[in-house]
């Protein structure tokens, strides 16, 4: 691996831009390719064009991989930017909930207007907004790489957050709440237009069975399932419409 | 990842980043080789390239060696690591990459081989 191109892994990371490192085995020859709008920019040695779809394969499936192309063998790296975890409410839970989606790859952000609630002190390093729900979601855009939990428990606060998130791709939408908060929860979304397929998207009540107590425990359980949809795990699969209909509670 | 409101962004343990230091064990992995090579040592990258079976890291870890034998990131749970350093110092005095395999039918199955039965390919290039 030549330095120039190590930097160029290392400037495509720093700027969350999506990049493959193409490797032919065993020669060794190499380049970063990255989409360059409709086309793809290439750093390094000539690739065939072969290689192209794959590329855009291993960057919307996120594996890495050895792929034949033009009589070539070559190995994928995809350094896709980091997945993204937007927590509204910077209630206790988020407190473990921060640093584990961090260890566990995920740039977190938390969400909560009430100063009280998202201070440094109660979240060292943690990138916090202040800004409503509605309008953080607006800002952030979250992707078909993005988790989206509410745990604030008011409906001022997590309806808001849930409604921009069922109209994004978020691959994940979590909200904290009883069974019975979350069946007056989707009312008032299914009065906000939201169909029952959609509604469906949301987990609730938020997390894996796992009978946690404490936030930390919680915090897990919710981490596990964010996990779990992104690989696509038997446990994280609900018989269809198990949360859709707004409960007859 | 940066909020419009940046008066109210705090990042309280140092400046702002993208994404956690954490967050990606690849990138801290490529880093360390890249203040490695700065820092004016002989450095080589190991990449799992394919892996069969229960094989404990995925395609796409990575770990980083020096010719004075710092060793960053890892390729399996431990048991090839010391093999790959070793030719990892063959590729580093000779310049040419090579494509290694490990499994339990490896002749050197006894010193080298996957505890946990899978086989796994490393292809070990020199940073130049």
């Amino acid at each position: 691996m030549k330095g120039a191109i190590l930097a160029a892994v290392q400037a495509a990371r720093a700027s969350g831009r999506p990049a493959v490192l193409a490797t032919a085995i065993p020669e060794g020859t190499q380049a970063l390719i990255s989409p360059d709008g409709a086309g793809w920019a290439v750093q390094g040695d000539a690739v065939p064009a072969a290689l192209f779809d794959p590329v855009r394969a291993a960057l919307a499936s996120d594996e890495n991989g050895i792929v034949e192309a033009a009589g070539g063998r070559w190995f994928l790296h995809v350094h896709n930017p980091p997945l993204r975890l937007i927590v509204v409410g910077a209630v206790h839970i988020a407190q473990p909930l921060a640093p584990m989606a961090a260890m566990a790859g995920f740039a977190t952000t938390i969400v909560d207007p009430r100063g009280a609630f998202a201070t440094a002190e109660r979240f060292p390093g943690v990138t916090l907004s202040d800004l409503w729900p509605d309008e953080a979601m607006d800002a952030f855009r979250p992707d078909a790489r993005t988790a989206v939990v509410t745990l604030t428990h008011d409906p001022k606060l997590d309806d808001p957050a849930l409604d921009r998130a069922l109209k994004s791709p978020a691959f994940y939408i979590g909200a904290l709440g009883s069974r019975k908060t979350h069946a007056a929860r989707l009312k008032r979304l299914a009065e906000m237009g939201h169909g029952p397929e959609v509604l469906a998207r949301i987990r609730g009540p938020v997390g894996l069975s796992i009978e946690a107590v404490t936030p930390a425990e919680i915090a897990l359980s919710i981490l596990a399932e964010v996990v779990a949809v992104r690989r696509n795990a038997p446990l994280a699969q609900r018989p269809a419409g198990a949360s859709a209909a707004p409960a007859a509670a | 990842m940066t909020t419009p409101n940046t008066d109210k962004t705090s990042a309280a343990s140092g400046p702002a980043k993208p994404y956690s230091p954490l967050a990606a064990e690849r990138e801290d992995v490529l880093a360390e080789a890249a203040r490695w090579l700065a820092a004016g040592e002989r450095v080589a990258i190991a990449t799992v390239v394919q892996t069969w079976g229960s094989s404990p890291r995925p395609e796409g870890s990575q770990m980083a060696i020096t010719a004075s034998g710092r060793i960053s990131g890892s390729v399996s749970g431990g048991c090839i690591e010391g093999a790959v350093a070793e030719e990892a110092m063959a590729v580093m005095t000779e310049g040419k990459p090579r494509l290694l395999s490990f499994g339990v039918t490896h002749e050197r199955a006894w010193e080298v081989g996957l505890a946990c039965g899978g086989k796994v390919q490393v292809f070990v290039e020199a940073l130049t």
